[in-house]
């Protein structure tokens, strides 16, 4: 192994173990939990102003939370054995969860309530298209046309529950990430109760923010005029997430500066020379503090709306990017001392290998492919809604 | 009824759901290895089979049920602790087939300093050199017997 | 064919045996050997360690140890005077082949081995996702080759930096207490080689074993003791220093 090393470490420590797909599953899965939290907002919350997102912020989980496993597939040693995680899992570990949580989540959540909003679209476009789409329509409908306005209506109740229940079921398929990293003793740089808490608000505002630059980029791709009401209030909710993420990670850092363990004479010299550009610059500076001072301006002067969506915009970037590298700094900062603290090694990424730079490019472009597929086959947009045929009331029953 | 008729497709559902986590359960019976869960949450097999991999050294005992008078001449020198296969390697195969698997001559001037280069790090009590002022490049078995080391000549015990 | 009332005499004990064999499925390992008897340890002298490698390059050829890759290793130490927070370590490819001669003068010097603490309380069996990590009612921590899925957590989680992953198998891997010797009345490989008795297999459940007699009696450690991983490896002698 022609790692360059620093100092001493444990033979075994110098090549490290998990790579930038692992990087990116927290992220991706982030992306999940947070889009969701901004579809919940609307659906428990009643907040009515976020209504235009709440279709696309689905379809944009149900798109994230489908590519989300395929990092981990590719990470694995043996990922055709990876099913053993349903047969025999191992109740102390975290791990084991995921295969459960996710199943979970996906099916009993997400599918499903996707399903409730949309089924009176899916039975009119069963009756609407042709060919493999009125297949797929048909399939999709389980076989009852029924949607008639009490049906609807359960269909309204049974989502509003599927919500409430989905709400802690996304903060369980992201918290228990963190608490993965969090619950290692082993490594002073993720062990800490505030890991899970920490993971889970940064992931709600990835999630807020991709949902937002995602509506503004497809509504001026369609044409239509971008709801500046709806856009404050995300980039509002988006604001005070992100000063609770930035209180969060502040509190650990004086934290650990304060009390001054064993290990932190190795992590600090870690943060200022390895990690000082994703962690201070990219992080902290670029994709924390900056987004911070531009959404605090939107929320403290009256701007023009064309200033308030550049800004957005740009708030919107710097804080997924700022996100990701904080999921890097976690997970690759974490491997880069040594558990003796007497040395450092070297992540070297590979491009196009199984755990390399391309395959990463690839799955972070991936849901967004997902994502076009979606809203052509189930389109959120109002405008886009299915009429009834003539005779469709006749249909139903 | 008619509040049945308009919740059908929320039964239709269920059913589904049902259909699949009982379809799960059947397979996972089929799947789960036979052995699981004997001793812990683990296959009791994978046991027996670590426990039934090769062996490569074969343990100081084998040698010396043949080779006692080698046994006998270590034993009374510095060297006695020192066990057989640590000098002439693993002879789990020559002790399964002594007569056609002999192990190799071993060349002292790179087998012994790796014990008895003196380094600083050493115990002060142990026996060290530094092997090129020592004996000028000539190899350590031209004046020592590796079975029984020290030189009485020398001074020391034989 | 003729078959002698001779060979028969032969034949039938061993066939008995055999399909006895046969109906137990994979046996645990040699049949007099019982796991309820034992609770395995080492015992670590550093004080008598010389550095010389040979337990690293045994263990390496016992388990077909792939190179780069260590189920045990040693370090050298220097701990310079009022230095003892940060001393030098080094482990040239695991200290296989020695140590080249130190740089440094003075100050404390020492070889410390290191391998796998077969802990009691162990942190990696306790994350492994499915079950391929287990401690074996003796005490040894092994790893279900053919159920692993290479995850890398249980590598992640242990403190001692002791496991690794087999590039060839895409598995985990660490040292085994060499179970395939110890359960046929062997030593492991690494002690066997040892040539100053600096390293000694223990029987914790054996009150007549010397090894475990010392350690009952004399002042040992375990490395990183705050992580509670109630480890069975005990150390004579351990610096403050080590790591």
């Amino acid at each position: 192994m022609q790692v360059p090393v620093e100092g001493f470490m444990y033979p075994n420590e110098v090549e490290l173990q998990w790579s930038v797909l692992i990087v990116l599953y927290p992220f991706l899965t982030g992306l999940v939990a947070g889009a969701f939290i901004l579809a919940s907002l609307e659906r428990v919350f009643r907040v009515d102003a976020v209504k235009p997102t709440y279709r696309l912020a689905l379809l944009t989980a149900l798109a994230f939370l489908l590519v989300a496993p395929m990092p981990l597939q590719l990470h694995l040693g043996h990922p055709e054995r990876s099913f053993e995680m349903y047969l025999t899992p191992h109740r102390s570990s975290a791990m084991a969860m995921f295969g459960f949580v996710y199943l979970w989540y996906l099916l009993a959540v997400l599918l499903v309530e996707i399903w409730l909003d949309y089924r009176r679209d899916i039975v009119l476009l069963a009756q609407n298209t042709t060919g493999w789409r009125r297949l797929l329509y048909r399939v999709l409908t389980l076989g009852s046309t029924n949607i008639s306005p009490h049906s609807l209506e359960i269909d309204e109740r049974a989502g509003w529950l599927i919500t409430v229940i989905g709400i802690p079921s996304a903060f369980l398929l992201h918290g228990y990430v963190g608490f993965i990293f969090g619950s290692v003793k082993a490594n002073p740089w993720w062990s800490s109760p505030l890991m899970p808490v920490v993971f889970l608000f940064s992931a709600m505002v990835s999630g807020i923010a991709a949902v937002m630059l995602l509506y503004m980029l497809l509504t001026v791709m369609r044409r239509q005029a971008i709801d500046m009401r709806c856009v404050d209030t995300i980039a509002k909710y988006m604001f005070y997430t992100f000063l609770i993420d930035f209180s969060l990670e502040m509190l650990d850092l004086v934290h650990r500066i304060y009390e001054a363990d064993e290990s932190f004479r190795s992590l600090d010299f870690m943060v200022h020379t390895k990690l000082y550009f994703s962690h201070i610059v990219l992080q902290i500076l670029i994709g924390t503090v900056l987004p911070l001072i531009l959404l605090a301006t939107t929320q403290v002067v009256k701007l023009g709306a064309s200033t308030r969506k550049q800004i957005y915009t740009i708030a919107g970037c710097l804080s997924l990017i700022g996100i990701f590298a904080m999921r890097w700094n976690v997970v690759i900062g974490g491997q880069l001392f040594s558990k003796s603290f007497l040395g450092y090694t070297t992540y070297k990424m590979g491009f196009v290998t199984r755990e390399g730079l391309l395959t990463a490019i690839i799955l972070t472009i991936l849901p967004f492919v997902f994502l076009w597929a979606l809203v052509k086959l189930l389109p959120p947009w109002p405008e886009s809604s299915p009429a009834p045929l003539a005779d469709a009331s006749a249909a139903g029953d | 009824m008619k509040s049945f008729k308009d919740a059908e497709h929320l039964f239709r559902l269920a059913a589904v759901f049902l259909a699949g986590f009982i379809l799960f359960l059947v397979v996972r019976s089929f799947l789960v290895p036979r052995s699981f869960g004997r001793y812990g949450h683990y296959r009791a097999n994978a046991i027996g089979e670590i426990a039934a991999l090769p062996i490569s050294y074969a343990g100081h005992q084998a040698c010396e049920n043949c080779h006692s008078d080698i046994v006998d001449v270590k034993s009374k020198g510095m060297h006695k602790t020192v066990n057989c296969e640590s000098c002439h390697g693993p002879q789990a195969k020559h002790v399964d087939d002594p007569g056609s698997v002999t192990p190799a001559k071993l060349d002292t001037t790179v087998l012994c300093p790796r014990c008895h280069q003196a380094n600083i790090a050493k115990p002060k009590t142990f026996p060290q050199v530094d092997a090129a002022d020592h004996s000028g490049g000539a190899a350590c078995n031209s004046c020592h017997q590796p079975h029984s080391p020290v030189i009485a000549s020398a001074g020391g015990a034989q | 064919m003729n078959i002698t009332r001779r060979q028969l005499l032969v034949l039938l004990p061993a066939a008995a045996v055999a399909w006895d064999y046969i109906l137990a499925g994979t046996p645990e390992a040699s049949p007099n050997y019982n796991m309820e008897e034992h609770w395995w340890g080492m015992l670590i002298d550093t004080t008598k360690c010389i550095g010389c490698g040979s337990c690293v390059r045994a263990c390496q050829l016992e388990n077909q140890v792939p190179d780069g890759y260590f189920r045990t290793w040693v370090e050298r130490y220097h701990a310079a005077d009022w230095q003892e927070e940060y001393p030098q370590v080094d482990s040239p490819d695991g200290g296989k082949n020695g140590f080249p001669p130190a740089k440094e003068s003075g100050g404390k010097n020492f070889f410390v081995p290191k391998l796998c603490n077969h802990c009691a309380e162990s942190p990696c069996t306790q994350v492994c996702p499915v079950g391929a990590t287990f401690v074996t009612p003796d005490g040894v921590v092994l790893v279900d080759q053919t159920y692993c899925l290479g995850c890398r957590y249980c590598v992640q989680a242990c403190p001692y930096g002791c496991r690794f992953i087999n590039p060839a198998t895409l598995t985990a891997n660490k040292c085994t207490l060499c179970y395939h010797r110890i359960t046929k009345g062997l030593t492991t490989a690494c002690c066997e080689n040892c040539p100053t008795g600096t390293r000694q297999l223990a029987n914790l459940k054996d009150p007549n074993d010397p090894v475990h007699e010392f350690i009952r009696t004399h002042s040992v450690q375990v490395l990183k003791p705050q992580m509670a991983t109630r480890s069975k490896c005990f150390y004579y002698g351990l610096d403050g220093s080590v790591r």
